[in-house]
């Protein structure tokens, strides 16, 4: 840990949906030393939550397992890394895609990884069949506005 | 969640008060679904007022009850959304078929 991040933490917990409020609070809590905005910290939260909900119902299928989410400050930055050894996505390619879900019985929108990557500068996907998925996301604090984002362009 | 059904108008109006997540979400539709059905409502107001926190388990939770109350021919409005909800709602397409008033913007009622 020496050096390498201004600070760090680390949070493992069972996939149990009523954690989501949990992880996206602590990890909020934990980025306020940056003097984030409210649209940032509610950026954050919002993209910590949908990596949660992901290796639960996704990842787990609602069993139970363990997620784990870390979070480094270096700079002003803030890079979040959130992880299960669930059942590991097939095709990213396709789970990333805006609109797909494999669960639309649940009534999920398939909206999860485009608002991580919408919300956040940048997301990373890693994920291997039968071993579980890692995602790390990275964010700048107190960076360029980042423009409002609709479907409808101009 | 607080329930409100004005009689005179058919107005079923949704008080969000816990933030919205796949944990919540799955109970306040089973509620939502419960309240439409009941009242018939020729109108559904979704306020966010209460909360600050929603993630994309709100985009299904609105769409969901959106496809009840338009089957019994009513229609359904969001209010007091803010920023984050907004731009959630922006990117699902949501905004395109369901009238969205943010916070403090009056302008645009209908």
């Amino acid at each position: 840990m020496k050096g390498l991040y201004d600070n760090e933490m680390k949070l493992e917990f069972i996939s149990k949906t009523s954690n989501e409020a949990f992880a996206r609070i602590t990890v909020a809590a934990f980025v306020s030393q940056l003097d984030p905005t409210i649209d940032e910290l509610s950026d954050i939260k919002t993209a910590v939550s949908e990596a949660v909900t992901n290796s639960i119902i996704h990842g787990y299928e609602e069993e139970e397992g363990i997620i784990r989410v870390s979070a480094r400050l270096f700079g002003n930055s803030i890079e979040i890394e959130i992880s299960d050894n669930g059942k590991g996505i097939g095709n990213i390619e396709e789970a990333r895609k805006p609109l797909y879900t494999s669960k639309p019985n649940l009534e999920r929108s398939g909206m999860g990884f485009t608002i991580m990557e919408s919300f956040m500068d940048d997301v990373k996907v890693e994920s291997a069949l039968g071993l579980g998925t890692k995602i790390t996301m990275r964010k700048r604090i107190g960076g360029e506005k980042q423009e409002e984002i609709t479907l409808e362009g101009a | 969640m607080i329930v409100d059904f004005f009689k005179e108008d058919k107005l079923l109006v949704f008080t969000l008060t816990e933030d919205v997540d796949q944990h919540t979400s799955e109970k306040i539709r089973r509620k939502m679904d419960n309240e439409i059905k009941r009242y018939i409502p020729r109108k559904v107001i979704f306020d966010f007022s209460n909360i600050s926190f929603m993630d994309s388990a709100g985009i299904g939770m609105v769409l969901g009850r959106y496809k009840l109350t338009k089957m019994l021919d009513g229609e359904l409005e969001i209010i007091n959304v803010n920023k984050s909800m907004k731009k959630i709602f922006d990117m699902s397409g949501v905004s395109r078929i369901i009238n969205i008033l943010e916070e403090d913007k009056n302008e645009g009622v209908v």
